[in-house]
């Protein structure tokens, strides 16, 4: 019993990350129709601002409660920057090209950041400081330690609080507006650019909340780590329902849940004959059964129709 | 829409494979009289395993340049030596695409590659390109095992190391209960398998088998699931970019158990990715300690001062490239049909052993040291003889 617990805070712990991430695919492709496969690598140059904003300012003597929340306004104002210049260079200029131009230079620019990010930071792993005591808790045998506590609620918080831009306010208005049909939407006096400009920051920012998440809980930051990540949240966003936000949350959360439930217990289930190794396959089985009985995902709709 | 990205996805990779050829066309000869030797060297210098890439790439980059700055003569000619790096992204598929140009390139041998799940691939391209290969760090049995005779290392076997390594762990640790992960590589899971053999035989358990891979940063499922069969140690066939956080998941989980690894996780890089969760984790590399060896000290002293602390296999690169300068020079040729005679019965004191290889290309008297972390630093436990580790 206290496994399967602990099979469960694993999956919601990881799940929480996979969502966070995936709403920055769901929202690009909502409004654009665009698989912003360089999302996976501004994850990743989120986690790498915040750990050498980080340990440069402990470097200066700055006490860990200052220099934290700065390093990661830093790191969201750079990946909120990065998003905007990915736009602006990557996407824009493909905005009426066929839609398999803005898928390559897709790739393009995520090999690109990626080999930056190598130039920049090395071959090798950057480890997270230990800023505070990580406090182990206890509960009906399974643990759960205060990164992991605080990574599930700040991504449950920060899910809400794009619910409430998307739905409550005027900015959400004019994004649904333009997913619907962004041409009604600009004779409606909608800036179509300035609102999908701020959609990929606002993507980016979360980017850089997971790129965060991601490091403090495994401790390392690593410029390939964006890679598998961007991969396993785009597989979570497809699983939900693409360009739907409930199902990209849905999706994450659940991808992770498989994905420990499987990897824990497809052993013994299956006699030894499938292993852990089987954990990646179990999750796409999954996707690929989900897609097959409804072809646009679990909660499959774009953002426009839940107007 | 998959298909889509499936389409754009390849055509990236013609599009990078092009760059890739462009980049390092053959140079051609010198302008001075120099007879130009080029020496392939592959490794992953991308990917999660790209620090210990660079590693090696360094290792032999310093054997080559410290031969052409001391100035040698192969049968009455000057020599320049001329290193082509390149890239195997530790992936099977992309080491016979670098062996095919590496053979392409005329290369007169192979450092590589850097992984038994490359270096198995790539040998038959050696092989049939009769281009002499020396593996610094693949360790996998079947490298050796396949009868080609192009194919050396100058690194004990995972049969000795694993042998070594599973009797360490039931007979020096009384583990009892052990549990195995391994990433599913050539390297991995053969270590694995051998170290399994030899903890049973030596009397312990094996109470779980679970499997991860080598790009994998979350380990708290499959470690789930391990701690459900309370092990008293945890032994990882993989290298250091799993087996630090790995290491570290575990003492999240409050599993008690000892960590062990082999060689792939003794780096300073597991010791950094697992924190103080390393403290007291057990590892293994072939040879004696570096500084135990003649002119072992002031290898990582030079190498140091070059690039920057040593990471892994970097000396077991610079031995293979001084091995085949050696083999070169005693048969007067740089010709791989001249010299592969003198490179199979060659005796050279290297940095990290004296090398002399086996019928099979395999290291004679392969030494296997056991280390431990203790206060943030590698430290040797025990060494264990050639010969009495030699299982098979």
């Amino acid at each position: 019993m206290e496994i399967l617990l602990q099979q469960i805070i694993n999956g919601l712990v990881q799940g929480s990350i996979y969502a966070l991430v995936a709403l920055g695919y769901t929202m690009v492709y909502g409004i654009l129709g665009l698989i912003n496969f360089a999302h996976g690598e501004v994850v990743m140059v989120g986690a790498m601002l915040v750990l050498s904003s980080l340990t440069a300012m402990l470097g200066w003597g700055m006490p860990p409660v200052l220099a934290l929340p700065v390093s990661i306004m830093l790191a969201i104002a750079g990946c909120m920057a990065l998003g905007y210049g990915i736009e602006r260079i990557a996407y824009r200029p493909l905005r009426h090209a066929p839609r398999l131009a803005p898928l390559i230079t897709a790739i393009g620019v995520s090999i690109v950041l990626q080999n930056l990010a190598m130039m920049i930071w090395g071959r090798g792993y950057h480890s997270f400081p230990q800023l505070f005591a990580n406090t182990t808790h206890s509960f009906g045998g399974a643990v759960i330690n205060d990164i992991q506590v605080i990574i599930f609620i700040m991504a449950v918080a920060i899910m809400a609080g794009l619910m409430v831009v998307v739905h409550h306010t005027r900015l959400g208005r004019a994004m649904r507006a333009i997913a619907e049909n962004q041409h009604a939407a600009q004779l409606m006096g909608v800036d179509v650019n300035r609102v999908i400009s701020i959609t990929f920051m606002l993507g980016s920012a979360m980017a850089a909340v997971a790129g965060l998440m991601v490091s403090a809980n495994y401790g390392l930051a690593h410029y390939y780590m964006g890679f598998l990540l961007g991969l396993k949240a785009f597989t979570a966003a497809v699983l939900g329902g693409i360009g739907n936000l409930r199902g990209a949350m849905l999706g994450g959360l659940l991808l992770g849940l498989i994905e420990s439930l499987g990897a824990g217990y497809i052993g013994d289930l299956s006699g030894g004959f499938f292993g852990s190794n089987y954990q990646d396959v179990f999750a796409f089985l999954v996707l690929i059964a989900v897609l097959v009985f409804r072809p646009s995902g679990l909660l499959g709709e774009r953002l426009a129709e839940r107007a | 829409m998959i298909s889509h990205f499936a389409r754009s996805l390849s055509l990236a990779a013609a599009t990078l494979m092009l760059l890739g050829c462009g980049k390092s066309a053959p140079t051609g000869q010198n302008a001075s009289a120099d007879l130009v030797v080029r020496i392939g060297a592959s490794a992953p210098l991308t990917g999660p395993q790209a620090h210990l890439g660079k590693d090696n790439e360094n290792g032999a980059r310093m054997a080559i340049d410290e031969a052409n700055a001391r100035g040698i003569d192969i049968g009455g000619r000057k020599v320049h030596f001329e290193l082509i790096s390149e890239d195997d992204q530790a992936d099977p598929k992309s080491a016979t695409i670098v062996a095919q140009k590496l053979a392409d390139d005329k290369v007169s041998g192979v450092i590589g590659h850097m992984n038994s799940g490359t270096s198995i691939p790539a040998e038959k391209i050696y092989s049939d390109n009769g281009i002499p290969q020396i593996s610094p760090s693949a360790t996998a049995v079947a490298y050796t095992a396949q009868g080609f005779k192009t194919a050396f290392r100058v690194m004990a076997n995972d049969a000795q190391q694993g042998h070594v390594l599973g009797e360490y762990a039931a007979k020096n640790l009384g583990a009892k209960n052990i549990a195995v992960i391994d990433d599913r590589t050539a390297y991995g899971q053969g270590l694995a398998d051998e170290f399994i053999k030899a903890a049973q035989a030596s009397g312990a358990q094996i109470v779980a088998r679970e499997y991860t891979n080598d790009k994998a940063m979350d380990f708290t499922a499959v470690l789930t699931a391990v701690k459900s069969k309370k092990p008293d140690l945890l032994f990882y066939g993989g290298m250091d970019a799993q087996g630090g956080p790995m290491a570290k998941q575990l003492r999240a989980l409050q599993l008690d158990a000892k960590f062990m690894a082999g060689d792939g996780s003794k780096t300073p890089e597991f010791i950094k990715l697992a924190g103080a969760a390393a403290e007291g984790a057990y590892a293994s590399l072939p040879g004696v300690p570096l500084d135990k060896m003649p002119g072992g000290k002031a290898f990582s002293e030079r190498f140091v001062a070059k690039y920057q602390p040593i990471q892994l296999y970097a000396p077991y690169c610079y031995d293979a490239v001084n091995v085949m300068i050696a083999a070169m020079q005693k048969a007067g040729s740089a010709d791989p049909e001249k010299y592969l005679a003198a490179l199979a019965n060659i005796s050279y004191d290297g940095v990290t052993a004296r090398i002399q290889f086996d019928a099979k290309g395999d290291l004679k008297n392969g030494a296997i040291t056991v280390y431990q972390v203790q206060h943030g630093t590698w430290q040797p436990l025990y060494t264990m003889a050639a010969n009495s580790a030699a299982a098979h």
